[in-house]
């Protein structure tokens, strides 16, 4: 049981991280600053949350690695995010469906984790829920913004939204580490997540004057270590420094 | 594609021990619900406010700097309009 709740917990916590580090990519290229700040903020909302979860590894596995050693010293096979968060920015279009996508899937798990057994796994999505109640706030209203805006915003808005489609299977998919948590009512069943989740997108979408994607090949795997080939990028920069100098410190 | 600049837009904030709101700024967005999450985004994320005001700048008429003289200097020689001159009694409190 312990096991499990450690991959878990790791789950969300790489989640957090990589979609952290793909925003923070951003950082002086947004189209104007005041979206600039906005999308740093979000990502330093995901990475403060990964913080929180990988103490809680942490201390789970009490193996002698903190915090940095998790996110900073683990191979792309051991990293258990969706792969959803792994996909590149691409375009403002792009990232904004990928965010659409997860900040909507996001919301549903904070607040399904508010019923958890887990004291920790309760507090921590009470924090988060915050702020992920403003990140799908900021996400949907662009999504109606480019649908609704102009024709170059709209056309390029629903590639992206359809384009991002098939990563999203993932979000509500139920990874072997799962199975014992959700009979204890530590982890919820992330397929009870599909019906609002999909209530709520094609709310959106309608608002925004855009198509729900046609059902196509789905992508899943990043919740068990199996990634595209863009983790291995993102970890590179993320990690080169502590790997090449293990131990530094600003 | 439109190259049209979004309108700029004046954020007043109010502390959380400020009873006003106070100019902080300016920035710039598409509509007030834009103006109003940028403000959040930029002008709050070191916890400086708990509300905020924002006014599209060209809805602000501003006194013209050449009328100063005959706007503020009248002002100058009237200490009587402050309540300087009254006796206050001593068991008034708080004044």
């Amino acid at each position: 049981m312990k096991n499990e709740l450690i991959d878990y917990v790791l789950h969300l916590a790489d989640t957090s991280l990589i979609l952290g580090q793909r925003l923070g990519e951003w950082c002086g290229h947004a189209f104007v600053l005041e979206q600039d700040i906005a999308i740093t903020n979000i990502s330093l909302d995901l990475i403060g949350q990964s913080r929180s979860l990988y103490q809680y590894a942490a201390e789970l596995l009490n193996d002698g690695r903190d915090e940095d050693a998790l996110c900073m010293m683990r191979n792309e096979r051991e990293f258990k995010n969706l792969l959803l968060v792994e996909i590149p920015n691409g375009d403002f279009a792009q990232t904004l469906a990928r965010q659409f996508y997860f900040d909507v899937y996001h919301e549903l798990q904070c607040q399904a984790l508010l019923n958890s057994k887990d004291e920790r796994l309760k507090a921590i999505a009470e924090k988060s829920l915050k702020e992920v109640r403003y990140h799908v706030t900021w996400s949907a209203e662009w999504v109606i913004r480019l649908g609704d805006g102009t024709q170059e915003s709209h056309d390029r808005i629903q590639k992206s939204i359809n384009e991002v489609w098939m990563w999203t299977e993932e979000l509500m998919s139920t990874a072997p580490y799962e199975k014992e948590l959700i009979e204890k009512g530590i982890a919820p069943d992330s397929s009870s997540f599909k019906i609002p989740w999909m209530n709520k997108v094609k709310e959106i979408l309608k608002e925004a004057t855009l198509t729900l994607p046609a059902d196509e090949t789905k992508q899943s795997g990043g919740k068990v270590g199996t990634h595209t080939e863009f983790l291995g990028y993102i970890l590179a920069d993320l990690q080169h420094i502590q790997r090449s100098y293990p131990g530094l410190k600003w | 594609m439109s190259q049209k600049d979004w309108p700029l837009w004046e954020v007043f904030i109010r502390s959380r021990q400020g009873l006003d709101h106070k100019h902080v700024g300016s920035l710039h967005a598409s509509d007030a619900r834009m103006a109003m999450e940028n403000a959040r985004d930029v002008y709050t994320r070191r916890q400086e406010g708990v509300s905020i005001w924002v006014v599209e700048s060209k809805n602000i008429h501003a006194s013209n700097p050449d009328e100063a003289a005959q706007f503020f200097d009248p002002a100058e020689d009237k200490v009587y309009r402050h309540p300087t001159f009254y006796n206050v009694p001593d068991d008034i409190e708080h004044m």
